[in-house]
């Protein structure tokens, strides 16, 4: 699965102002709506699902980056967005580094496959340090866009 | 010399409805992390690092994958059985699927 698969380009955000786990869910969330790719009306319940989800535990994966997830009713595909926060947000990661990068993802429940594969792409790229460091540093969501399509088209050998 | 270099492996099988994804590879990385031994997780074309959520993620292992986990080092054997009982119990997944 590459980025372009469930990434809403319009809803990708390079400056995020919140400074909190909560805040930054909830920023992230409204570019999707603003974006079209979720129902105003489901705002709200999916907040709250993925701060559920937050509860059991942390998806903050390390090197400065976060998967906040959950899985929602409202959408019939794979829906997610990418933000950078250059200040840093504390996400209770496993490495307790702040988080930088922030990869959302709302998923219809009956496809967790997709989801894995989300995953699997994002945790894939980020390996790459050079990527990463790229993506924290963008000045802005058209950088960002571009950023993820040049990984799109070199991930496919690796 | 007291570097003891133990290797040994056993296979799991992913037993979660969802897989092996962000929770459970979290819970395998901090259970990793608890021990000395290098602890690595194989499939059939990786292998990968089990300390590193980023690195179990990138298996993408559906539910039913096989893989194999290898520990190598002092306490290698007391972590393969820490990391089996993870697999074994299926993370504890059951108490939290998220129904509707």
């Amino acid at each position: 699965m590459k980025f372009s698969d469930f990434v809403a380009t319009d809803a990708i955000r390079s400056h995020v102002d919140a400074g909190t786990k909560e805040g930054v869910i909830r920023e992230m969330t409204q570019s999707l709506v603003n974006a079209g790719s979720i129902a105003a009306a489901d705002y709200e319940s999916i907040v709250k699902a993925i701060m559920k989800r937050e509860d059991l535990g942390s998806t903050g994966i390390g090197r400065g980056v976060a998967v906040p997830h959950t899985k929602h009713p409202s959408v019939s595909r794979l829906v997610g967005t990418v933000a950078v926060s250059h200040s840093g947000v504390d996400f209770e990661s496993l490495d307790g580094e702040p988080v930088q990068l922030f990869f959302l993802l709302v998923s219809p429940p009956d496809r967790p496959g997709d989801h894995l594969r989300a995953l699997e792409n994002i945790s894939r790229q980020l390996r790459d340090e050079t990527f990463c460091r790229q993506l924290k540093s963008a000045k802005g969501p058209v950088d960002i866009q571009h950023l993820l399509e040049e990984a799109d088209s070199h991930g496919v050998a690796s | 010399m007291g570097s003891r270099e133990d290797m040994v492996s056993r296979e799991v099988v992913v037993g979660m409805p969802q897989g092996l994804h962000a929770r459970p590879a979290d819970q395998l990385a901090r259970e990793a992390r608890k021990w000395q031994s290098r602890i690595e997780l194989l499939n059939d074309t990786q292998r990968v690092d089990g300390k590193s959520i980023l690195e179990v993620l990138t298996l993408a292992a559906e539910a039913g994958t096989r893989l194999i986990v290898e520990a190598t080092g002092p306490d290698a054997h007391e972590a393969l059985e820490a990391i089996g009982v993870l697999f074994d119990r299926n993370f504890n997944e059951q108490e939290n699927t998220e129904g509707r």
